[in-house]
């Protein structure tokens, strides 16, 4: 079972070193690094949002005279008063706005928990006070909550966005007529939130005319273009500072309302104000993975041969703002089907916008294709590991593009190999210890190898060591270790001497943390920062590294500093100057050209009571091949984590909804369930081997988002193997199997 | 938070003297300053007992098969405790299973059994309904809202919250006698009739009036080694009872001699099925009187549709839970 603590992985080919995070001690000793603890000039102000208890409706009277009463209160911002903000663009304009409602934008309300109004004060306990004193009266109407309410609307993706087009790759219908064995099922996938540790928080102060932000980000030069605009001053006069990331998982991408609510108190009252969203705030200020329905149609021949694969999928997402995640072509790209057809609808309600949660398309579109490969692997009498390995493919099946590379049977075999597979029964009901019935369930994983530009400023020192400056982001994943590490074996330094520093605006920039682009971008700036050093120093592109260290040694002036600057193949040098601009520029996945993709697979053991159906997951398994893995330590803490959150996304993550008032009601963390030490048992993780130098410098592929995905159909397969029932509505709760 | 004093008694009697409108006792805390945070309790005064006298109220003490426990007492020290692991293993499992470490180590049994419940109307002011928070607006959970962990027994139309605790089923099933200091001097009540249905006044939860300090429970036949708390919950940790049984068992070879059944997860009060007893009293206990007993325990059940599976899943937790007892050794 389970070890008390995991070693350290070993390098495998194509592997760096397993070194330890950078911030490995400062994070263990509880060290200030996260923006919230960072120092501000003089006494700060505390501000307290007050949100909306209605999800639609108008504001018809603000009556602030008894909180205004409340001693030590200095300021109430509320529509009435905000005054002229900037405009932001949202997501599908180009912007990094979460909506396109602005801040107190005006006396209507949109959604649930949104802010309504802001009490800044002395202290934060009289904000507190303040906000039950102040008065505010609605007029409210009867709600749209999600699928199946009345007044939910919906449209296809074509009707939001004129380029998108669904596939018609053959005839799919056709296909599914001709084949001996299919499946039609619908899968349900519920709303989640990140619920990252670290809350949303910004802290704000003015400097003269500059304004300086202490916010958590995923983003920090999208995120300085963002407040510039909102505030309405140049870009060059603000600074956003978030060294580290206490969690994000896509919900610290986007801007929300806050920053500018604190960066307005702020230059009022001339002095630093603090606003965190509470922990129940949080679940309708920063988005949350939507809800989906997956309608998913797959034959295939008498000898496991997929033919035809027709998938349509719904999203619900915001009447104000149609986010949405679509996906489907990646789906398409999965295995070698005969015929495609996709259509992707959006449906909206009453409800605050969605927005980017790890492995955003991913997670419910690939959970549906492999719960249904399960579903028809069994229906045609195949193993789903030969299944999938039948119907492996070479190229993306609906434009015929090459992968450059895809080591998904490698990865099954792998798996299949360290969980003990083979010679596994595959009747349902078959296993069982004592009152609990024990069934194994498998799934692919993937995600699309993604890259944006990024700069990267580099300096050695005569002295042995060196500095890389970045604004990337360290979310947890250890973008700082990869970059020391990335340099030093170029550079024949010791990646214990190389300073780091990335999340700060001042910093040259680097992309946006989400999309799992980070180390490949980052690094490969790095690289090119190193080949300019080489170059500087006046060496063959091909020297040793002891030779560029003995260079470095003998330089002639203390220090050199070049600029590194890298942008993806296939995107214009007017893609890092957009990044200059705050703009998010990412490519990869499915190209008309190649196609790029991280695979993986997994295995599951799970065991339900017999009698009282309790889910559990003794153990899971998760084999992955992903290029060149920089440091198979932070790759493994990945994984495990991936594996871990595709348990809970399985299990137990949901968020719930009230239908008549369109608000959720376990908006805390201990009624939104996680899962915690006790539900997880043994997790194994394989690395496989595997180089692709097509991709980008280093051959790197992102893994942040590649193990949670596919996990819960592994994990319903599992169930249906105990139990012989089949789930299609996720988290799988007890009473779906009583 | 609202402003409010705050206050350390030195002893039972001076905490009991400064009782009055608005003042409420501090124990653990890890309820009452859950919920002025959210600010559901508005108390103008606490007063901390948690050091009275010296630990005075924090012990486990045994004589003969009596056991009487010190209402200050943390959850913690009285899941740990070595004997009452051995003698009476349901009230330990039932403090084992509950919460997290942290709170253990700082909540008190006797602000256990005064948890209030988890109904995410009661737990937000920004709901206008609630009887239960306001008396006479209504309940928004019967109106239309989440009701998946609301409770199936001792509901009325007013209110079908859950009360959210664990050890209370494992005091109820052992019939324990709450030992109270009021400003009136000492009193005992059976815990069975602490905690009140919520009828027409939900707001009303327990029995007992202002200023009443619990000092301690007592059980006067507390020897059950054959017993244990079973919850069943949506993940191993951390996470309230879906449906829980706290049983007790004595076998006369194979005959049940005694039964003691308490029901978590499903009721509006710490719910003791004594019909289910009475029906495997001097009966054998296989599954065909286990079935009829879980018959008997749920027949007044009332559900929603997001609940009605709690019948279902109590019924089955109940039988699992005897089985298992029956199991042991004792
Ligand atoms: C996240 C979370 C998860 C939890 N999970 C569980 C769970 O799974 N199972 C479970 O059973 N519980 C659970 N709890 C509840 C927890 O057990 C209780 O909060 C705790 O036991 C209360 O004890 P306390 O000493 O902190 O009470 P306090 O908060 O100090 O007091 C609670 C109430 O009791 C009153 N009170 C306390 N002592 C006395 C006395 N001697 N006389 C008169 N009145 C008194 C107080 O005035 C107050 O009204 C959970 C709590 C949290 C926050
Ligand atoms: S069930 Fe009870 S606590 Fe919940 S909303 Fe209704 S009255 Fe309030």
């Amino acid at each position: 079972m389970a070890q008390d603590y995991t070693p350290v992985p070993a390098s495998k080919d194509n592997m760096g070193k397993p070194v330890a995070r950078y911030e490995a001690l400062q994070k263990v000793t509880g060290a200030k690094i996260y923006a919230e603890d960072l120092p501000v000039p003089g006494r700060p102000a505390y501000a307290w949002m007050v949100t909306s208890g209605i999800a639609k409706g108008r504001i018809t009277a603000i009556d602030d005279t008894e909180a205004r009463a409340i001693p030590g209160v200095q300021l109430i911002v509320t529509h009435e008063n905000v005054g002229q903000l900037g405009k932001l663009e949202t997501f599908a304009n180009g912007g990094l706005a979460i909506t396109e409602v602005g801040p107190l934008a005006g006396p209507e309300v949109h959604h649930d928990g949104q802010p309504v109004a802001l009490i800044v004060a002395d202290t934060f306990e009289a904000a507190r006070e303040a906000s039950y004193k102040l008065a505010i009266s609605y007029a409210e109407e009867s709600p749209t909550a999600t699928f199946g309410d009345a007044g939910a609307t919906e449209k296809a993706l074509g009707d939001i966005n004129p380029e998108y087009e669904p596939i018609r790759f053959n005839d799919a219908e056709a296909a599914l007529a001709n084949s001996a064995h299919t499946i039609d099922a619908e899968y349900r996938t519920p709303i989640q939130h990140h619920n990252p540790i670290e809350l949303f928080s910004t802290t704000a102060y003015w400097e003269g005319g500059r304004l300086v932000l202490h916010e958590p980000s995923q983003y920090v030069w999208g995120l300085k273009h963002s407040a510039a605009d909102l505030m309405q001053v140049d870009a060059d006069n603000v600074r956003v500072k978030s060294p580290f990331v206490g969690g994000a998982f896509g919900s610290k991408g986007a801007v929300t309302h806050r920053t500018a609510l604190a960066a307005l108190a702020a230059k009022r009252l001339g002095r630093p104000v603090k606003l965190v969203a509470m922990r129940d705030q949080g679940f309708t200020h920063s988005g949350h993975r939507q809800e989906t329905r997956q309608s998913v149609r797959l034959g295939c021949d008498a000898n496991g041969r997929l033919t035809g694969y027709d998938h349509r999928s719904w999203e619900f997402t915001a009447r104000t703002t149609p986010y949405y995640n679509g996906g489907l072509d990646k789906c398409a790209a999965m295995y070698a089907f005969d015929a495609v057809r996709t259509d992707e609808y959006v449906v909206q309600g009453d409800r605050n916008v969605p927005t980017f949660m790890r492995s955003p398309a991913e997670v419910p579109t690939i959970y549906a294709l492999e719960a249904a490969m399960n579903e028809l692997a069994a229906e045609a009498g195949i193993d789903p590991v030969e299944f999938r390995k039948i119907n492996d493919t070479r190229v993306n099946p609906v434009n015929g593009a090459p992968y450059t590379s895809r080591s998904l049977n490698q990865c099954l075999d792998a798996v299949a190999d360290s969980f003990g597979w083979t010679g596994r029964d595959p009747r349902p009901g078959s296993m069982r210890e004592g009152d609990w019935l024990i069934g194994w369930g498998c799934s692919m994983a993937m995600y699309p190898t993604q890259m944006g530009p990024s700069t990267a400023r580099l300096i050695v020192r005569r002295n042995g060591s060196a500095l890389i400056e970045v604004a990337a982001h360290d979310v947890g994943t250890g973008c700082y270790t990869i970059a020391a590490q990335a340099a030093g074996e170029r550079l024949g330094i010791d990646p214990q001497r190389i300073e780091v520093r990335m999340g700060d605006s001042r910093l040259p920039p680097g992309p946006i943390s989400g999309g799992s682009i980070s180390t490949a971008s980052v690094t490969s700036a790095v690289a090119n920062a190193c080949d300019r050093i080489v170059e500087e120093l006046g060496l063959s592109s091909d020297a040793s590294t002891d030779e560029r260290a003995a260079a470095m040694a003998g330089m002639s002036e203390p220090e050199i500093e070049v600029l590194g600057r890298w942008t993806p193949p296939g995107m214009g040098e007017d893609a890092l100057q957009a990044m200059y601009d705050g703009g998010v520029r990412i490519t990869g996945g499915n190209m008309d050209e190649r196609t790029m993709f991280a695979f993986g697979a997994e295995m599951v053991e799970v065991r339900v009571n017999e009698r009282t159906r309790e889910i559990r997951v003794p153990r899971i398994h998760g084999a992955f091949a992903a290029g060149h893995i920089m440091n198979p330590r932070t790759a493994h803490s990945q994984y495990l984590g991936g594996l871990i959150w595709g348990i809970g996304s399985a299990l137990h993550e949901a968020t719930e909804i009230d239908h008549k008032r369109a608000r959720y009601t376990n908006d805390n963390i201990a009624e939104y369930l996680i899962p915690v030490n006790a539900d997880i048992g043994e997790v194994n993780i394989v690395m496989v081997p595997e180089r692709d130098d097509e991709i980008n410098v280093l051959g790197v592929k992102g893994i942040g988002e590649l193990a949670n995905v596919g996990t819960p159909a592994a994990i319903t397969d599992a169930i249906w193997h105990a139990t012989g029932t089949r789930i299609r509505d996720l988290p799988v709760r007890l009473e779906k199997l009583l | 938070m609202r402003p409010f004093y705050y206050e350390r008694a030195e002893t039972a009697v001076g905490a009991v003297a400064s009782s009055g409108p608005g003042t409420h006792y501090l124990a653990g805390g890890t309820t009452m300053v859950d919920l002025m945070k959210l600010d559901v309790q508005r108390p103008t005064r606490l007063v901390d007992i948690s050091g009275l006298e010296g630990g005075r109220y924090d012990f486990i003490r045994w004589d003969g098969d009596a056991l009487r426990i010190g209402a200050l007492t943390t959850m913690a020290k009285l899941a740990d405790d070595e004997q009452v692991r051995r003698r009476a293993p349901v009230l330990s499992d039932a403090l084992w299973l509950a919460a997290s470490p942290q709170i253990r180590n700082m909540a008190r049994i006797s602000g256990n059994v005064l948890q209030r419940t988890r109904c995410p109307y009661f737990r937000d002011t920004s709901y206008a309904q609630c009887n239960k928070r306001v008396p006479g607006s209504g309940c928004a959970a019967l109106d239309g809202g989440v009701t998946r962990h609301h409770a199936v027994l001792g509901t009325s139309d007013q209110c079908i919250a859950t009360y959210p605790g664990d050890f209370a089923q494992a005091l109820i099933a052992l019939d324990a006698v709450v030992e109270i200091l009021s400003p009136d001097g000492p009193r005992s009540v059976r815990f069975a009739d602490m905690h009140v249905l919520p009828g027409g006044k939900p707001d009303r939860e327990t029995m007992l009036k202002e200023g009443d300090l619990i000092v301690a429970f007592s059980i006067e036949d507390a020897a059950f080694p054959r017993s244990k708390y079973l919850k069943v919950r949506d993940r191993e940790s951390y996470a309230y009872a879906l449906a829980s049984a706290a049983t007790a068992l004595r076998m006369e070879g194979d005959t049940v001699a005694d039964v003691r059944l308490g029901l978590g997860g499903v009721a509006t009060v710490p719910w003791r099925a004594k019909e289910a007893e009475a029906s495997l009293r001097g009966g054998p206990l296989d599954e065909s009187a286990l079935e009829r007993a879980a018959q008997i325990a749920f027949a007044g059940a009332t559900t929603t549709e997001e609940n009605a599976f709690k019948v279902d899943l109590g019924k089955r937790t109940m039988v699992r839970a005897l089985l298992e007892t029956a199991r042991m050794e004792g």
